[in-house]
């Protein structure tokens, strides 16, 4: 395989092997470290899919996001976008392809400007249109939305959180883009308002064919949305595969321990047993061998010693000696 | 000198066994701003018993955390309490004086924020924030405290327990944080724990030990719990009784059982179908939708607070006052639909049908 070149062209996006560090300096004279916030990430979104990406906070989900976007380039590996790298396309058309839609719709909007010219920035940048062409877009965008009209000049302070979330949306959908990162869309909404949101992407997809790349701490919303579902846990994806069957058949312990610990609302289950007591790792000084292990139910020998390898079959990808140690065998 | 060794005696408890240990009656809090009155909390009459755990639940700005705020006498001070009783194991709230209140909260009863990074104080140690309740409240010595902190610490599974001490919180990580603050507010041994989103702000796998660890501590100390959430998930989980808040309003009370089984109010059963549910809700299916906003709540008001939501709306709901269902001794919701037309309405899926 040559690193070069992408091995699905199909693919919307494609990471191979992709990675970022940052070098924290801690004190003037303090040696720097390196802290390894993404590793070794190979994804493949088709379009029209959904990608979910969960994990907790700490694990590279929203370096990952940023990486796709091409606001922070990879320090290692590469990404495809429609087979075409990453890094030969220029910031200009990545930003009319993929578009963000951040979490908290309070500090993602300009409060002082109005609905009209938050929304119709993306267009001014770009420079598409008229003015004339752009209002009209910038109106149909918020029919689209379910903005009311007569928001057009009001300003964000003025909307509610429901309502912000769907300017930060129509902002995202003015430039057509093919692929929406949507990073906690609804983790800072109440829940009936987080419903509506959700609805609005599910027909925003069917109706405009767009690819998501949803990230979210809540597995219950991503059981929801999602096709093909990522764990990660410190910087390394850990499994991967079709949403329904890692949520019915999860392998990787980590994986098996936050479904596990999802609160669904049925007053007779009671609390789930807690599996593990430990905290999330400093990514700073990861454990050694496999990074869960001291959190990892199921334990060996091995693991403290030895990053496991990646299993890869028809169901996905999973990162534990569990399961490569048994493929090994079988083999 | 109770059974772990540590003092109990407390002047203002007076300990009387048909007292409910917190009995809430007819509570209202009006906020004056300055488009009028601001009716944050009306009439909301609760109570819990030790050992007992209560869950508040409602959307953002429903008056949840107000109403804890009142419990504990922490109001604002533009804001105007009534209420026809508001008492802690028969001691009247509501007639003490600052000084005697400040004797109660942290002693008798205590509470958990949201955000364990902004309700600790950033520049005093674990170890002096632990100690200082104790000794404020006339418990002992520094070193008994300090004995206490440790075991406290040890309790709420924290490790090394003598080298926390001396550590500040931002030396913490979030769940650590909030191990501390549930450690901090037991320092008193109260008889009631107000938790206000006490897992909100962390990971799903840090929140399922928070909650197992307050179940655990809760049962050991045989405290009242209230538990005040926006998640059903946890309501479900903890809950023996759920108190369901809209507008100010209690809407509908039961035990938990009750409530998620056969929600009665419009809108409990609204909420509950507009979560994704694993393993219920088809995924990729529509979630059925609340329409419209919270009213605001200034100036007066007349009527369900329901209404421009509901899907259920009649005539009557548009004035005068909202007739209280009562079921049974503990179960009741606010609203002009008998129980039949409940169950008949939960069926009907209008909310999904709402929000094609």
């Amino acid at each position: 395989m040559n690193a070069s070149t992408p091995n699905d062209p199909n693919a919307v996006i494609e990471c191979q092997n992709l990675g970022r560090n940052f070098t924290i300096g801690r004190g003037l004279f303090a040696e720097k470290k390196t802290l390894r916030a993404v590793q070794d990430v190979n994804l493949k979104v088709q379009r029209g899919e959904v990608l979910a990406v969960v994990g907790e906070s700490g694990c590279g989900k929203t370096t990952l996001a940023k990486m796709l976007l091409g606001l922070l380039p990879p320090s290692t590996g590469d990404i495809y976008f429609e087979g075409e790298p990453l890094q030969n396309v220029d910031r200009h058309s990545i930003a009319r392809r993929v578009q963000p839609v951040f979490q908290d719709p309070y500090s993602s909007l300009n409060p002082r400007k109005t609905l009209a010219s938050i929304i119709a920035l993306p267009l001014n940048v770009h420079n598409v249109g008229t003015s004339e062409e752009r209002k009209k877009r910038v109106e149909e965008i918020m029919e689209m939305v379910g903005l009311p009209r007569r928001l057009l000049y009001s300003y964000p302070s003025q909307l509610s959180g429901g309502q912000r979330q769907r300017v930060a949306i129509a902002r995202a959908l003015v430039m057509k883009p093919e692929v929406l990162i949507c990073d906690e869309p609804t983790s800072a909404l109440d829940v009936s308002v987080q419903a509506q949101i959700l609805n609005l992407l599910q027909d925003l997809r069917k109706e405009l064919n767009l690819t998501y790349v949803f990230i979210s701490h809540n597995l219950a919303v991503v059981e929801h949305m999602a096709d093909q579902l990522a764990v990660m846990y410190l910087g390394r994806l850990i499994e991967y595969g079709a949403s329904s069957e890692v949520f019915a058949n999860p392998r990787h312990p980590y994986t098996k321990m936050l479904l596990n610990s999802v609160l669904t609302p049925d007053p007779s289950l009671g609390l789930p047993g807690s599996a593990s007591d430990g905290d999330f790792p400093n990514p700073l000084d990861p454990p050694s061998g496999c990074v869960f292990h001291p959190r990892c139910a199921e334990c060996m020998p091995q693991c403290m010693t030895t990053l496991p390898g990646i299993l890869q079959d028809d169901k996905g990808l999973v990162e534990c000696h569990l399961y490569t140690e048994t493929a090994a065998n079988a083999a | 000198m109770d059974d772990r060794g540590f003092r109990l005696s407390d002047p203002v408890s007076k300990l009387r066994d048909s007292d409910p240990t917190l009995l809430v009656k007819n509570l209202n809090v009006d906020i004056a701003v300055p488009a009028g009155t601001l009716h944050a909390v009306t009439d909301v009459s609760f109570h819990v018993d030790r050992g007992e755990t209560l869950c508040i639940v409602g959307e953002s700005g429903c008056g949840k955390s107000i109403t804890s705020l009142a419990v504990m006498g922490l109001l604002p001070r533009k804001a105007t309490l009534t209420a026809t009783t508001l008492s802690l194991e028969g001691v009247d709230l509501m007639s003490l004086k600052e000084r005697d209140f400040s004797n109660i909260r942290g002693n008798r009863m205590g509470m958990i924020f949201q955000d364990p990074m902004t309700s600790l104080n950033p520049v005093y140690t674990i170890g002096n924030q632990m100690e200082e309740i104790y000794t404020r409240h006339g418990k002992g010595t520094r070193q008994e405290a300090k004995d206490r902190a440790e075991y406290l610490l040890n309790r709420v599974g924290i490790t090394a327990v003598k080298s926390r001490l001396g550590q500040f919180p931002h030396q913490l990580s979030g769940g650590l944080r909030q191990r501390v603050m549930i450690a901090m507010t037991l320092m008193c041994d109260p008889i009631m724990i107000m938790a206000d989103e006490p897992t909100t702000a962390l990971d799903v796998t840090i929140q399922a030990q928070i909650l197992h660890l307050l179940a655990d501590l809760q049962d050991e100390f045989n405290m009242a719990l209230v538990l005040i959430t926006h998640d059903l998930g946890v309501v479900a989980r903890m809950a023996d009784r759920v108190a369901v808040m809209y507008a100010g309003r209690i809407v509908e009370q039961g035990t938990a059982t009750q409530v998620f089984a056969t929600p009665s109010h419009p809108y409990t059963q609204g909420l509950l179908e507009c979560i994704p549910i694993p393993g219920k809700s088809e995924p990729g299916s529509h979630l059925g939708a609340i329409k419209g906003m919270v009213p605001a709540l200034v100036g007066d008001q007349d009527g369900c607070m329901f209404r421009n939501r509901c899907p259920y709306v009649m005539d009557a709901c548009t004035h005068g006052n909202v007739p209280e269902q009562s079921l049974s001794d503990m179960r009741s919701y606010l609203c002009h639909l008998g129980s039949e037309q409940a169950a008949i309405n939960l069926k009907s899926g209008a909310f999904v049908t709402a929000a094609q």
